[in-house]
């Protein structure tokens, strides 16, 4: 009898506990405000504002394709499900029009609704806690002076137990840091900018970061190489994958152009960062840069001979000669490649990156080269930018497998990638066969 | 010796792997509806179709294309007289120049047998890769509509597409 009744009062305060917790995980409600009328913002703070939001790129997640712009309802794929973003216009309803400054800045660096509610961290508040306040106050002049449009929110594709709002309180004890940026006294005020776009509103952690099992970047390996959507985002320190160190010249001029002589051009999820780039303040994007060729540390002498190493395979006008078995990747690489792609030019519209160069053919992984060849790489509608048509209907798995086997012994360093045709086959299955 | 089958008919061919299909389709076999734009894949003018695909013959090795169906827009006429595309484009008068069109009724036959029912926004998805110097990409719009329509009226009516 004793024991039954000590296994029931631990029960008990068990259950209370959890009660109680997922009470306290309810944050207060901020109250109602009237939308404020777009005229009430100043004008020059409005413009800061855009300039933020293209580093924040908030357009891109909180637009559906072909829907109103920051109206929301874009899939976003988690490995927990698939989350929706929602609707971000000043409209009354299903947006944010009643959203005071105060319930702006909260959901930004804290991850809680204005009802309380907590936010998932596919909205990256984790960077956002970053933010300073004239920089949240910009933000929401510019979010609250864009076209209200009224949406029906999409339900989240989330299973038990992520479809639990409150368990993120929980999340948020672990792994949230809500400390602001803190400059570094030991570097100047344009690495500090820089340090302060890349962690904070460029997030640029959450793709370039690796995630633990629960999501969560972890501060050891910040920019040391992640995922996004299926594409692999390189490491943005040591360990970065490109052929030659990146420097703040060459990554200003590819973060705002969206391509660079010496790496390539941008695909897949970082074409519209880039786009979107292009109309932040030059002078951040310098900051961003700087920060971010710093924090690759290219001077190392391990670098310095990977880059010599990959100039002087690249600047060859003549193409490599297959070796025993490579005959079909060589000829479908003279035939369909080499038009844009022979070395020894730079790359200058219409010639493309010198392969050797290349990023994508220097990754450990062949995912990226895989996409590029089959999707192309196409700039969105109405902008103008690096193309290269898409493949993936012109030639079978087993060529394509044949031309990148190529491609990666003779423009590539690193070994061989295995597994080509297999993995050329479950992308092309993941994309319809497109 | 490389084998290509064209529009039903296999042809043998004594040529260098890495040549591209168009050079082989206008220089070896005489078929010259695929036409040489830029060379680079960027304007379409070159499309033919390969195994139900668009693609641009320019960039395309004869190597690869050993026993895949390659169609091009000779193969597209009926008994001697134009395909449906391509009385639509007729109807609609579309072409100025006529350099494009060849690339553009092929990207768009390979669209209809996919898809006999598109909605405005797959077509111009899928014709964005072919460009018109002249400016008659309205009339080629109204042209595979209309071919599109022709197509659904020739199906039975069980397996016409509800209007979009």
């Amino acid at each position: 009898m004793r024991i039954r009744r000590i296994v029931l009062a631990v029960g008990a305060v068990a259950v209370l506990g959890a009660a109680g917790f997922v009470i306290a995980a309810q944050r207060p409600l901020i109250p109602e405000i009237d939308p404020p009328a777009p005229g009430t913002f100043d004008r020059a703070l409005v413009e800061t504002g855009a300039r933020l939001a293209a580093i924040g790129n908030c357009h891109v997640c909180h637009t559906a394709p072909g829907g109103a712009d920051y109206a929301g309802n874009r899939a976003l794929p988690t490995p927990f499900g698939t989350v929706f973003s929602s609707n971000i216009t000043p409209a009354p309803g299903s947006g944010i029009g009643h959203w005071s400054q105060a319930a702006f800045g909260r959901a930004m660096r804290e991850g809680i609704g204005r009802r309380g509610d907590h936010l998932y961290p596919a909205f990256p508040y984790p960077h956002f806690a970053k933010l300073s306040d004239a920089d949240i106050g910009a933000l929401y002049a510019f979010i609250m002076t864009r076209r209200p449009v009224e949406t029906v929110q999409r339900p989240n594709d989330l299973g038990l137990p992520f479809n639990q709002r409150w368990l993120m309180a929980v999340w948020n004890l672990v792994f949230f840091d809500a400390a602001p940026f803190r400059p570094d006294p030991q570097h100047d005020a344009l690495w500090n900018r820089g340090a302060y776009l890349v962690a904070g509103l460029g997030h640029c952690g959450d793709c370039h970061s690796p995630r633990n099992a629960l999501g969560a970047e972890t501060t050891a390996e910040a920019l040391a190489g992640g995922e996004a959507e299926g594409w692999g985002a390189p490491a943005l320190n040591a360990a970065s994958p490109a052929p030659v160190p990146w420097d703040a010249e060459h990554l200003d001029a590819y973060l705002r152009r969206g391509w660079d002589v010496e790496h390539g051009a941008a695909a897949g999820p970082m074409r519209p960062v880039v786009d979107a780039l292009a109309r932040a303040d030059p002078a951040d994007v310098r900051a961003i840069a700087t920060y971010l060729a710093a924090n690759e540390g290219g001077a190392s002498a391990d670098r310095q001979r990977r880059a010599s190493e990959a100039r002087a395979r690249a600047g060859k006008a003549s193409l490599p000669q297959p070796a025993a078995g490579e005959e079909l990747g060589a000829a479908i690489f003279a035939g369909a490649c080499a038009a844009c792609h022979a070395g020894g030019s730079p790359m200058v519209p219409p010639h493309g990156i010198d392969l050797a160069l290349s990023t994508a053919v220097n990754e450990a992984d062949p995912g990226n080269a895989i996409r590029i060849v089959q999707g192309g790489i196409q700039p969105d509608d109405e902008r103008a930018g690096p193309w290269m048509p898409p493949f993936a209907g012109a030639f079978t798995d087993a060529q394509l497998a044949s031309l990148l086997g190529y491609i990666r012994a003779h423009y590539g360093s690193g070994a061989a990638w295995t597994g080509l045709a297999a993995k050329i086959h479950d992308l092309r299955q993941s994309k319809g066969g497109a | 010796m490389i084998t290509l089958s064209v529009n039903g008919r296999a042809h043998r061919l004594d040529i260098d792997p890495a040549t591209p299909l168009l050079y082989a389709l206008r220089g070896e076999l005489g078929l010259n509806g695929a036409k040489f734009g830029c060379g680079l894949g960027q304007c379409g003018a070159c499309t033919v179709i390969v195994g139900g695909e668009p693609v641009f013959s320019c960039l395309v090795p004869v190597a690869s294309l050993q026993d895949r169906p390659i169609t091009t827009l000779e193969g597209l006429a009926a008994h001697g007289k134009p395909g449906a595309l391509q009385q639509a484009f007729i109807a609609e008068e579309a072409a100025q120049c006529g350099y494009c069109t060849s690339g553009m009724i092929m990207r768009a036959q390979a669209l209809l047998e996919r898809n006999p029912a598109p909605s405005d926004a797959e077509i111009r998805t899928a014709m964005a890769p072919n460009l018109c110097r002249c400016g008659t990409h309205m009339r080629i719009l109204r042209a595979i509509r209309r071919a599109g329509e022709a197509l659904q009226k020739a199906l039975p009516p069980a397996d016409r597409q509800p209007d979009r």
